[in-house]
């Protein structure tokens, strides 16, 4: 715990907040409490500045000219591509291929890869906690190629069903597939024992990194994975940045994904060969300026250290669950902060969380409220839908405080009815 | 204040007291239908006598609006025929658009709801029960026995 406090003091949240031009706008004529980080962060004027300084200094579109803005773009999207890289520990640039985050890069993984390798009574396993976007790539995989989805089940505490991962990680099992954090429970799967298991098993595992990669120190090579995604705006970054991590021995072994310019080596009437990775996988003219905004972003949180992000997001939990409990609210997924996120969802006095979200908004607190993209999860726990705050480096104790207030409002309200 | 004009009184009596919630015996249509925005699923039941809507009721969950929407439509819509209930739901709908005035004589409790028109992600929650009663009255014709002629 003093190790906590300590870390917690080394991130200056005051410091943090000044930063971010959209924190001292107003909502309903309440300062904004912003509790949705966990469905997008607000950006620093450090990403914005980089986006504002591409386009008005070096705006040109990458690997095309030989021009100066050219040069420069290219130089710009490539360098984001090194920090990213090292970011997530991945030993070489090339491993990281841009795109618009963890749906695309699903959706690469299981064209690219689950196409080439899965056969007819093959499977695919996942978990109950999975988003939808690390569902529906492997159902049309698995329309498409005959293959099998498997789900590996919850606890009633949230976590993974590891006892069962024997029965359900075969060797008819060729592709892992899990999230590194989950969006709704918050928990986070030990990667490292599941790598193992995986390849014990003759799989690949893939990570869904949208929830993990902004919120913890993150090694590739120490975790042995070997996909994993990432969301550039979950991490300060601008939406449509991000991308995948793959080990270069698949990466080499994949096909194409999408087909079209700057992906190509040779073009023939009738044949053609492939650009090296990763650009054999990025057609087209990419999201340059967004990946160089992203590259801001990793600077600005490589300053602050992953490991303060986390003891401060440890920190904050810990108090919004105390107090949740405390007004009454039922939480789902681990109670304990340290295995777990601070996405926290919760069902408040059976007041609906769309009802509970439209009061909250009144008060100038945004949460998120619905089925967050995992129907499947939903039903296993029973509800419709949750009500979800979550936290990042801007949150403070107080805000915790105005998210109670608000939730007095919400009970007021419905109890007078 | 806006909170209180989009939670009226009414909307929350209707939603602590659903009226017709309860699925309808010898129903001939019936239809369901969830809100993709949260996943709630509101079931319509409807029992047709001589071209009219002899007996209407719901079921299902939802938020307060979608659900006094449904206790709404159960009391605007039974016991009229079947054209003049169809017409019932496509001047809520516009009302709801704003393309028509709320007016109290026409639409009784059913303005209340009016308030929902300034929070636009939350229209799908009040029509919600409109698109499955509008979808179980296309199937009129289908149903057998009581369906116009």
């Amino acid at each position: 715990m003093a190790r906590v406090a300590e870390h917690a003091a080394a991130l200056d949240v005051e410091r943090i907040r000044a930063d971010f031009p959209i924190l001292r706008r107003e909502v309903h004529g309440r300062p904004l409490v912003y509790l949705n980080s966990a469905a997008t962060t607000q950006k620093p004027r450090q990403v914005i500045q980089a986006l504002v300084e591409f386009y008005e200094q070096h705006n040109a579109n990458a690997h095309r000219g030989v021009d100066t803005l050219g040069e420069e773009a290219t130089a710009l999207f490539e360098g984001a591509r090194a920090k990213l890289a090292a970011f997530v520990g991945a030993p070489d640039p090339a491993c990281i291929v841009f795109n618009r985050g963890t749906t695309e890069s699903i959706n690469l993984v299981a064209h690219a890869y689950g196409r080439k390798v899965l056969k007819e009574g093959d499977e695919v396993l996942l978990t109950q906690m999975e988003h939808h976007s690390n569902m529906i790539p492997w159902l049309l995989l698995a329309q498409a190629t005959g293959a099998t989805v498997r789900h590996l089940p919850i606890r009633e505490d949230g976590t993974l069903e590891l006892d069962a991962l024997g029965s359900f990680l075969t060797h008819r099992t060729k592709i892992f597939s899990v999230t590194g954090m989950s969006n709704v429970l918050g928990t986070i799967p030990p990667l490292r024992r599941l790598a193992d298991a995986a390849h014990a098993a003759g799989a690949v595992l893939v990570v869904d990194g949208a929830q993990l990669v902004p919120h913890l120190p993150v090694d590739v090579v120490d975790l042995d994975v070997d996909f994993l995604t990432v969301s550039g705006h979950k991490m300060l970054g601008p939406t449509a940045s991000g991308g995948l991590y793959g080990r270069r021995e698949l990466l080499e072994q994949m096909d194409p994904f999408m087909g079209g310019g700057e992906m190509i080596r040779e073009v023939y009437w009738d044949r053609a060969t492939w650009a090296d990775v990763p650009w054999k996988f990025e057609a087209g003219t990419m999201n340059i300026a967004q990946e160089v905004g992203l590259a801001a972003a990793i600077d600005y949180l490589g300053a602050l250290g992953m490991e303060n992000v986390r003891a401060h997001e440890e920190r904050i939990t810990a108090y919004a669950m105390e107090r949740l409990l405390d007004a009454g609210a039922r939480i789902f997924g681990p109670t304990d902060p340290s295995v777990r996120s601070g996405a926290i969802s919760f069902w408040f006095k059976d007041i609906h969380p769309h009802d509970l979200a439209t009061v909250l908004d009144q008060e100038g607190v945004a949460i998120r409220a619905g089925h967050h993209c995992a129907q499947p999860l939903m039903r296993v726990l029973g509800v419709p839908a949750t009500a979800r705050a979550s936290f990042y480096i801007y949150n403070t104790p107080d805000e915790v405080d105005a998210l109670i207030d608000a939730l007095r409002v919400a009970e007021r309200l419905f109890r007078t009815a | 204040m806006a909170l209180e004009q989009l939670y009226q009184e009414v909307i929350l009596d209707h939603y602590k007291n659903p009226r017709g919630k309860r699925a309808v015996p010898g129903a001939e249509l019936s239809c369901s239908r969830n809100n993709p925005l949260c996943g709630d699923e509101i079931t319509i039941y409807a029992h047709l006598e001589d071209g009219a809507v002899a007996d209407l009721g719901f079921e299902g969950s939802g938020c307060s609006i979608s659900i006094a929407s449904a206790s709404m439509l159960v009391e605007a819509a039974t016991g009229r025929p079947l054209n003049e209930a169809q017409d019932v739901a496509v001047r809520f709908r516009a009302m709801m658009a704003g393309s028509v005035e709320p007016d109290e004589d026409t639409f009784g409790d059913l303005v209340s709801l009016t308030g929902v028109r300034k929070y636009p992600a939350r229209i799908k929650c009040a029509v919600l029960a409109w698109d499955v009663f509008q979808e179980a009255l296309s199937g009129a014709g289908d149903a057998t026995g009581d369906a116009p002629h």
